[in-house]
């Protein structure tokens, strides 16, 4: 069974620019369909302002879609109150100075979850909290500490132990290691991989670095502006990779091999900006095998060779 | 002569010790980096050597010499006059060094007649070329526009254009690229390495992605706990590495291609010690696994290499040795 079912997910903001400038609807998650089945990983990558984020917000209830259907472990994310939702599913966000409360010790913020659903007794709480700290290779001493008393990677810990705490079935890492260094991130991964096969989770991992995403994901989508691009199962997204987007978003991978240089990736100098999306295929401006067509009609999505589903005229 | 010659660097805050004996040399045309995890000292290095350190920062060294000045004897105010001048810096955050206030041209303009005088037109004229050469698309139109205006490539751009405004010899680039996407990083690490051609220039790069290191550096000098661990040729110390933090730093990245999902990624247990007046021996040893009672001792400087060398009390490893368990 699939663990989260989306369906034609779009998702629009208001934007003005400038304090007076005309109001404009900037469409943030355009049309996207996807499923995650039970147990996987799902990596999701793409530049800043692709819409990852939001698409993550929108899948934890926090945002409400403009348009589309989701259903999480077979229910609709819309009809579950607050409570059932936690229950279900939870988050772990890229920066743990900023996701853990400052004036509240580890053992608090990590039991507040389940305080908050009040039907777990104090004893109940204290035992859950120890257990689940221990789990994340947290010390019962770590848990009466403040954020500010730990390093990065401890508060990382502590926030995935709130993620924990309910049990729930799928957790969204959105960047769970982007501000950690180098050596601290492989022992979060680590332990990400360790939760996720002992307790059976399923993750949706977003992230800007692909290296990180090929060690974790079973499956890749690429987000451009707000639509999938490609989406592909991970060895053959890497291998072959069918988008001219994502073979440029591998070839700026900088691998730690001396005397190769940095790669010319041909991505040119204009940025992507959600706010003026150019017609055709959103990515003409940028690919450098762009012809006639992709400057006037939008691909639709295709199976190509190995890859579930790939937007391009030319894949 | 090396253009920056850096010996036992050591700078303090307080009571706290931010760089411990950093020695480092750069020679005329070459990439040194300095890579580390936070706190290992790499930025206060670079800041040190500009005179930037912050209220309370102080630092003494045995030798800092600029093209054979004594960075260490200077005013504040010939100090001031190398800064942005022969020695520039650019940072990690663009929009928090461009002065949001002020239009490009003007921002970039002040650097020129600040150091080398003479009129506005001819430093915005300077400053169109160097749009221009740093791959600024239509330059006359980015002078009149503020920086909020940019996207985060264009102003790193404006701010690296801004930098060789006075022709530097030394370029500083302080985690020039970790704010920006992949492909904007790679766009920014190739305009680099241009430059340094062009130019002539010398940079010190800081940053802590080893990746970045592997494709522009021509040596590197490896800190943690404020110290220089291990020093060699960019592909020497890829090749064989020797100090045990370096080797689990490799490890550690995860390489596309050759990720093996099921096992897992090398890590480095335990966190970076609080180093206390007075503490002695190697700051590695409570997360290294080769550590013994000597680690506590003072650790002699090894010799890889001619010019490979690494702080480790162990003797070298060749590279059949050095491969991974």
């Amino acid at each position: 069974m699939n663990a989260i079912e989306v369906k034609n997910l779009r998702r629009e903001f208001a934007a003005r620019s400038g304090l007076f400038g005309p109001q404009k609807r900037v469409v943030a998650v355009d049309d996207v369909t996807l499923s995650v089945p039970s147990g996987s990983v799902l990596g999701i990558v793409g530049e800043s302002g692709c819409g990852k984020s939001t698409l993550a917000r929108l899948i934890l209830g926090l945002l409400a879609p403009t348009a589309g259907s989701m259903l999480v472990d077979g229910q609709r994310v819309a009809d579950l109150g607050r409570k059932a939702r936690a229950r279900l599913i939870q988050p772990v966000f890229q920066d743990p100075f900023a996701s853990l409360n400052p004036r509240r010790s580890i053992h608090d913020t990590v039991a507040l979850p389940l305080a908050a659903q009040g039907t777990f007794s104090r004893g109940e709480v204290a035992r859950r909290v120890a257990a689940v700290l221990d789990r994340v290779g947290l010390s019962a001493e770590m848990g009466t500490r403040m954020p500010a008393q730990l390093s990065g990677g401890q508060r990382q810990r502590a926030a995935i132990a709130r993620a924990l705490i309910l049990e729930p079935r799928i957790v969204i890492c959105d960047e769970p290691t982007s501000a950690l260094d180098v050596s601290v991130q492989a022992q979060i991964l680590n332990l990400l991989a360790d939760l996720r096969r002992e307790l059976k989770l399923t993750y949706i991992f977003i992230s800007h670095n692909l290296a990180v995403v090929e060690h974790v994901a079973s499956e890749v989508a690429v987000m451009y502006l707000g639509r999938i691009v490609e989406r592909s199962e991970t060895d053959a997204l890497f291998r072959t990779p069918r988008h001219p987007y994502t073979q440029a978003l591998l070839a700026s991978v900088l691998t730690p091999e001396p005397g190769r240089g940095v790669p010319d990736v041909g991505l040119g100098d204009i940025m992507p900006d959600p706010a003026n999306i150019p017609p055709g295929c959103r990515f003409h401006p940028r690919c450098r095998i762009a012809v006639e067509r992709c400057r006037v009609e939008p691909p639709q999505p295709m199976v190509r060779g190995e890859a579930a589903m790939v937007e391009c005229h030319l894949a | 002569m090396s253009l920056l010659d850096v010996e036992e660097l050591f700078v303090t805050f307080g009571r706290t010790a931010a760089v411990r004996g950093a020695s480092f040399r750069i020679e005329k045309g070459e990439t040194h980096c300095l890579v580390g995890e936070s706190g290992c000292g790499k930025s206060v290095t670079a800041l040190a050597i500009m005179g930037l350190l912050a209220r309370g920062g102080e630092r003494r060294a045995k030798r800092m010499e600029f093209a054979g000045t004594d960075l260490l004897s200077l005013s504040d105010r010939a100090m001031a006059r190398l800064r942005g001048n022969r020695i520039s810096m650019i940072f990690q955050e663009p929009m928090t060094s461009l002065n949001p206030a002020f239009t490009v041209g003007s921002q970039m303009a002040e650097v020129l007649t600040r150091h080398k005088g003479g009129s506005r037109g001819a430093a915005l004229e300077r400053a169109i070329e160097l749009m221009d050469r740093v791959g600024i698309t239509a330059p006359e139109m980015r002078l009149g526009q503020f920086p909020h205006q940019l996207s985060g490539g264009l102003r790193q751009r404006v701010m690296i254009a801004m930098a060789l405004m006075c022709d530097p010899e030394l370029l500083v680039a302080d985690e020039p690229t970790t704010a920006l996407d992949v492909t904007v990083q790679a766009q920014i690490l190739r305009l680099l390495a241009r430059l340094k051609r062009e130019f002539g220039l010398s940079i010190l790069l800081i940053t802590h992605d080893l990746g970045i290191v592997a494709r522009v550096a021509d040596r590197v000098s490896v800190m943690y706990a404020g110290e220089v661990v291990e020093s060699a040729p960019t592909s020497e110390l890829f090749r064989a590495p020797q100090h045990p933090y370096t080797r689990g730093l490799l490890a550690c990245v995860p390489v596309p291609g050759k990720v093996q999902r099921e096992k897992p990624l090398g890590s480095i247990p335990g966190v970076v010690p609080t180093i206390a007046p007075g503490f002695a021996g190697c700051a590695f040893r409570s997360r290294c696994s080769d550590a013994d009672m000597t680690c506590e001792r003072e650790i002699p400087r090894k010799a890889a290499g001619a010019t490979h060398d690494y702080l480790c009390r162990l003797a070298p490893r060749d590279v059949a040795e050095l491969q991974p368990a």
